[in-house]
C-alpha cells in the first residue's frame, strides 16, 4: 500500500461549509448593494434620516452611560462588599434579562408613568432592562482578578477604595466596555420599545419605509446605515483596548476578601438591588398578572390570542430544532475538514447575531423574493400551476431570518462542546469502523447534549421574544405573542396585551434560571451553557484574545 | 539595631494554626530569609507583617512603631512596607514607568519623576520604561516588581518566593543581582523561600520555620553546620545522624570521634554533613561503596559501613572511587558538628 496522493483543491466538508455560510451570511453582505441598484431611493425618505440619527445618538449616549454606571456600581457592590443575602442578590440582579424592553414599556404605558413617551423615557427603559450585560461581565472580571494585584496596590500606600479605583476598575475596563457594547447593540436592535414610546430611531424608520412607504431599496439603505453604526461601535470598543493586554491570573483560587457592611450600609446594599429588580421584574409581573385576570374575566382577550400562542410555540420549537441542527452541521464541517477557510466561513455565518431583526428581515427578503419569482415562473410555464410565493409568503422566510439572526447562539454552544471532544475520539471511532455520520450521531451529539439543549432553550426563548423580523416577515394572519403584545399596546389595550406578555416573560425566565442553576454547580455544564447565547458573547468579550 | 520585631505572633485559620508564637528580630539593613517547606506558615507570616492578615496574638513593630498588637492594627497602605509578590503582581494596564511610580502618589510630579528614574536605573531597566508587563521577560518583570517596591523608600521590603517562577538557569544570576540591589538601596529585607540554596546563599541570617514555628535562627553557616534538631538538619541538606557516647567535648561513634564544641556526657546523637567525612581506598577498610552520584564539582558516595548502616560522604571530584570498592571512612579533621535530639 502506498501513501494516498496529496489532495488537490478543497475537500467536501469545506465546500459544504462555505456554501452554507454564503447562503446564511450572503444576504447581509448584499445589503450595501442597494445603494448601487437604486442610488436615489433614500432621498425619498430624506426626512427620516436626521431624526433617526439624533434619536440614535441620544439612545447610544444615554443607554451607554446608564448601563455603564448602574451595571458597574452593582458589580462593585456584590464583588467587593459582603452583606446579608449577597449570594442570592448576586443572581436576583440578573433577572431583568428576562424582561423584553417592549413588555416593560407596556407596563410603564399601562401605569401612565409620566415622561416615559420620550427619548429620555426610552433611555431609562433600556438602562433598566439592559444593565445586566455590564453587570455580569464586570462582576466576572472583578471576581477573576488576582488578589495580589489589589494587595500590591495596598502595599504601595493606597486605601481599599483607591486600590479598587486605580487597579480593579482599569483591569475590568475591557469587560465593562464589552458589556456596554452588548447593551448598546441590543438597544440599537430594538424596535418594540422605541416604536411604542414614539422615539423615531433607525429601526422605526426601516419599519415605516417598509410598511408605509413600501420601498424596499430605501429600507435596505437605512438598514445598511444602521449596521454601520453597530459595526462602528464594535470597532471603537476594540480600539479602546489599545495595545494593553490584560492577564487575568486568578491566583490559586485566591479571591479578594470582601468588606463586611454593617448597619445602614448593609440595609442599603440589600434594599437597593431588591427595589430595582422589584420595579423592573416583580412589579410588572404582578401587574401583568392582574391585567391578565381582568382580560379573561371581561372577555378582553384578542380573538386571535389562541392562534398567536400556537404560532409562537410552533415557530420557537421548530427554530429550536432547526438552528442548532444547522450549527452542528457547520461545526462538524469545520471539524472534519480542519481547514481555516471552513472555520472562517462558519464564523462569518454567525454575523447576524447582534444585528437588528429588522435589518435581517430586510436583508433576507430580497433574495428570497427573487427565488420565489423564479420558482413561480418555472411552475407556471412548465406545470401551468400558480404556486404563489412559497418562500416569502410562508413561514419559510421567517425561519431563514431566525436562522441568520440566531445561528450564533447555537454556534457558541456547539463549538465549545466540540472543542472539548479530543480528536483522538473521532479517530478511535473511525478506526472501529464508524463513518463520519456515525461519529456525529454516536459520539459527538451524545457528548454535546447539554450544550445542544442549552442552545435549543436559548433559541426557543429568543424566537418567542423576537418582534421586528417577525413583524416584517410574518405571513398574512400569522401573528405571534410578541406581535400581539405590540399591536395591543400600540392601541393602548393594555389588558389585552397582558396575558401574551406574561407568557413571554415567564418563558424568558427559563434560560436565566438555567444559568443561575448551572453557575451554582460550575464545571463543564456551565461552560457548555456559557458557550451559548449572550452568555457566550459575554464570555468572549470578557477575555480578549 | 533591631528594625523589625515580632513578639509571640500567632495566627490561626479556623482549626489550622498557621503561625504560632513567632518571635524574630531583624536588624536595620539586614537581609533575613525565612526558610521552610511549603505549608509551614511562612507566607502567612509575611502577610501578617505586610498587614494583609491580622494576628490573633503577639505584636509586630517596625522601626520602633507598633503596627499590629492587641489594641493596634495599621492597614497595609499605612505601613510603608514594600512587597515583591511571588507572581510579581505587576499592574498589566500600566507601563513599567507607571508601575514603578504607582506608590509615589503623595510626591510632587518632579520628585516622582526623579525617584522613578533613579529606581529604574538601580534595577537597570531605564530603557524599558515604556513597555507593558507582558512585553518583558521573567527576569525583567521581577526587577520591575523590585523597583516598584523600593521606589517609595519603604522601611522594610518583603519578598515572597521571589525566584520561584524563574527558570533555574536565570535564578542564580538574579539572586545575586537582587541581593546587590537591596544592599545598594540599604534596605532591610525579609525573604520567604522553600529553597535551601537560595536562603543560604543570599541571606545574612536564616530563620528556619516548621509547622508555624521558628525552629532556629542564625547565620547560614550556623544553621547548616549546627542544625538545632534532627528535622532542621535533614531539611537543610544531606546529613548522617550518628549515635555515640559523650567523651570530653566530643562524641565517640562507630566512625570515630566528632567534636561538638562543648563538654558532653552520656548517649548522644550528632548530625554529620557528608562533607565532614573523608574516605580513602583501603582493601581492609570499614565500608563499601554502594552508589556514586557524580555532580560535577563534587561526588556523593553512598557507603555501607561494616556496622550495617548507610553513610553519605561528599568529596571533591578530583579522585573517584568505584562502586563496590572497599574504603576507609573517618571524620574530617577540624569538623565541628552539632548534637541533635
Amino acid at each position: 500500500m502506498g501513501l494516498s496522493p496529496a489532495r488537490r483543491g478543497p475537500d467536501g466538508p469545506t465546500v459544504v461549509t462555505v456554501a452554507c455560510a454564503v447562503l446564511i451570511a450572503g444576504p447581509l453582505l448584499g445589503l450595501p448593494l442597494s445603494f448601487l441598484v437604486a442610488p436615489g431611493a433614500l432621498s425619498r425618505f430624506a426626512g427620516y434620516l436626521p431624526e433617526a440619527l439624533t434619536a440614535t445618538a441620544v439612545l447610544v449616549a444615554g443607554v451607554g452611560l446608564g448601563t455603564l454606571v448602574l451595571g458597574t456600581a452593582l458589580a462593585l457592590l456584590v464583588s467587593f462588599c459582603d452583606f446579608p443575602g449577597r449570594s442570592w442578590i448576586e443572581w436576583v440582579l440578573v433577572l431583568p434579562l428576562a424582561m423584553p424592553g417592549y413588555v416593560f414599556t407596556l407596563f410603564c404605558l399601562g401605569l401612565d408613568v409620566p415622561g416615559v413617551r420620550s427619548e429620555m423615557g426610552a433611555v431609562a427603559v433600556f438602562t433598566l432592562v439592559l444593565y445586566p450585560y455590564v453587570y455580569l461581565l464586570a462582576r466576572a472580571s472583578f471576581l477573576s482578578q488576582s488578589r495580589t494585584l489589589l494587595e500590591a496596590a495596598r502595599g504601595l500606600g493606597l486605601s481599599r477604595r483607591a486600590a479598587i479605583a486605580r487597579v480593579g476598575l482599569p483591569l475590568a475596563r475591557p469587560a465593562i466596555l464589552g458589556g456596554m457594547a452588548l447593551a448598546l447593540m441590543e438597544a440599537l436592535a430594538d424596535f418594540g420599545t422605541v416604536n411604542l414610546l414614539g422615539v423615531r430611531t433607525f429601526t422605526d424608520a426601516i419599519y415605516r419605509t417598509w410598511f408605509i412607504g413600501f420601498d424596499r431599496e430605501a429600507a435596505m439603505q437605512l438598514a445598511t446605515l444602521l449596521v454601520s453604526v453597530t459595526l462602528t461601535l464594535l470597532v471603537l470598543e476594540r480600539l479602546a483596548r489599545g495595545r494593553r493586554r490584560y492577564h487575568h491570573q486568578a491566583a490559586r483560587g485566591d479571591t479578594v476578601p470582601p468588606i463586611r457592611l454593617h448597619g445602614v450600609a448593609a440595609a442599603a446594599a440589600v434594599a437597593g438591588p431588591l427595589l430595582l429588580v422589584g420595579a423592573v421584574v416583580l412589579a410588572p409581573l404582578a401587574q401583568l398578572g392582574e391585567w391578565s385576570v381582568e382580560s379573561i374575566r371581561h372577555g378582553l382577550l384578542a380573538p386571535e390570542f389562541a392562534a398567536a400562542a400556537r404560532n409562537s410555540v410552533m415557530l420557537s420549537a421548530m427554530s429550536a430544532v432547526l438552528v442548532p441542527a444547522v450549527a452542528v452541521g457547520l461545526a462538524y464541517g469545520v471539524r472534519s475538514s480542519g481547514s481555516r477557510v471552513a472555520a472562517g466561513a462558519a464564523r462569518t455565518a454567525t454575523i447576524g447575531y447582534g444585528l437588528p431583526g429588522s435589518v435581517v428581515a430586510v436583508a433576507v427578503i430580497v433574495p428570497l423574493g427573487w427565488v420565489d419569482h423564479r420558482i413561480g415562473d418555472a411552475a407556471g410555464s412548465v406545470l401551468g400551476l400558480d404556486v404563489g410565493l412559497i418562500l416569502t409568503g410562508t413561514v419559510i422566510g421567517l425561519f431563514c431570518a431566525y436562522l441568520v439572526r440566531f445561528l450564533a447562539l447555537a454556534w457558541g454552544a456547539v463549538e465549545t462542546g466540540l472543542l472539548r471532544i479530543p480528536p483522538q475520539l473521532d479517530e478511535a471511532a473511525r478506526g472501529l469502523g464508524a463513518d463520519r455520520l456515525d461519529v456525529l450521531a454516536r459520539v459527538h451529539v451524545p457528548l454535546m447534549r447539554t450544550g445542544l439543549l442549552t442552545a435549543a432553550l436559548l433559541v426557543f426563548t429568543e424566537v418567542m421574544k423576537e418582534l421586528p423580523a417577525t413583524l416584517l416577515l410574518r405571513p398574512l394572519g400569522g401573528d405571534t405573542l410578541a406581535v400581539a403584545v405590540w399591536q395591543a399596546t400600540s392601541e393602548s389595550l393594555f389588558e389585552t396585551a397582558a396575558l401574551p406578555a406574561l407568557m413571554i416573560v415567564v418563558v424568558g425566565l427559563l434560560p436565566v434560571a438555567l444559568m443561575i442553576r448551572l453557575s451554582g454547580r460550575g464545571g463543564a455544564e456551565l461552560e457548555a451553557a456559557q458557550g451559548a447565547g449572550s452568555w457566550a458573547e459575554i464570555e468572549r468579550e470578557a477575555t480578549p484574545a | 539595631m533591631t528594625h523589625l520585631r515580632l513578639g509571640g505572633v500567632g495566627k490561626a485559620f479556623g482549626p489550622v494554626r498557621a503561625v504560632y508564637g513567632v518571635t524574630l528580630e531583624v536588624a536595620a539593613g539586614e537581609l533575613m530569609a525565612v526558610l521552610g517547606p511549603s505549608g509551614c506558615g511562612k507566607t502567612t507570616l509575611l502577610r501578617l507583617i505586610a498587614g494583609f492578615e491580622r494576628p490573633d496574638a503577639g505584636t509586630i513593630s517596625v522601626g520602633g512603631t507598633e503596627l499590629a498588637g492587641p489594641a493596634v492594627f495599621v492597614g497595609p497602605d499605612k505601613r510603608r512596607v514594600g512587597i515583591v509578590f511571588q507572581d510579581y503582581a505587576l499592574f498589566p494596564h500600566l507601563s513599567v514607568l507607571a508601575n514603578v511610580a504607582f506608590g509615589l502618589s503623595r510626591h510632587s510630579d518632579e520628585e516622582r519623576a526623579s525617584v522613578t528614574r533613579r529606581t529604574l536605573e538601580l534595577v537597570g531597566l531605564q530603557h524599558k520604561e515604556a513597555c507593558h508587563p507582558h512585553e518583558l521577560s521573567g527576569g525583567e518583570r521581577q526587577r520591575v516588581a523590585l523597583a516598584r517596591a523600593l521606589a517609595p523608600g519603604p522601611q522594610l521590603v518583603l519578598l515572597d518566593e521571589p525566584f520561584s517562577s524563574l527558570d533555574a538557569s536565570l535564578r542564580g544570576d538574579l539572586r545575586r543581582e537582587v541581593e546587590l540591589i537591596l544592599r545598594d538601596a540599604g534596605a532591610t529585607a525579609l525573604l520567604v523561600t522553600h529553597d535551601q540554596e537560595e536562603a543560604l546563599s543570599v541571606a545574612d541570617r536564616v530563620a528556619v520555620m516548621r509547622e508555624g514555628e521558628i525552629v532556629q535562627v542564625g547565620a547560614p553557616q550556623e544553621v547548616y553546620g549546627r542544625p538545632a534538631n534532627r528535622w532542621a538538619a535533614g531539611f537543610l541538606g544531606e546529613v548522617n545522624i550518628l549515635s555515640g557516647v559523650g567523651r570530653g567535648s566530643g562524641v565517640e561513634t562507630e566512625l570515630g570521634v566528632f567534636d561538638v564544641g562543648a563538654p558532653i556526657a552520656g548517649t548522644a546523637h550528632v548530625a554529620v554533613r557528608p562533607e565532614q567525612l573523608l574516605l580513602r581506598s583501603d582493601a581492609d577498610g570499614n565500608a563499601e561503596v554502594v552508589a556514586r552520584e557524580f555532580r560535577g564539582h563534587d561526588v556523593l558516595y553512598r557507603l555501607r559501613h561494616e556496622g550495617g548502616r548507610t553513610v553519605l560522604v561528599q568529596l571533591p571530584s578530583l579522585e573517584l572511587h568505584e562502586v563496590g570498592a572497599r574504603v576507609f571512612v573517618r571524620p574530617a579533621p577540624d569538623a565541628v558538628t552539632s548534637l541533635v535530639d
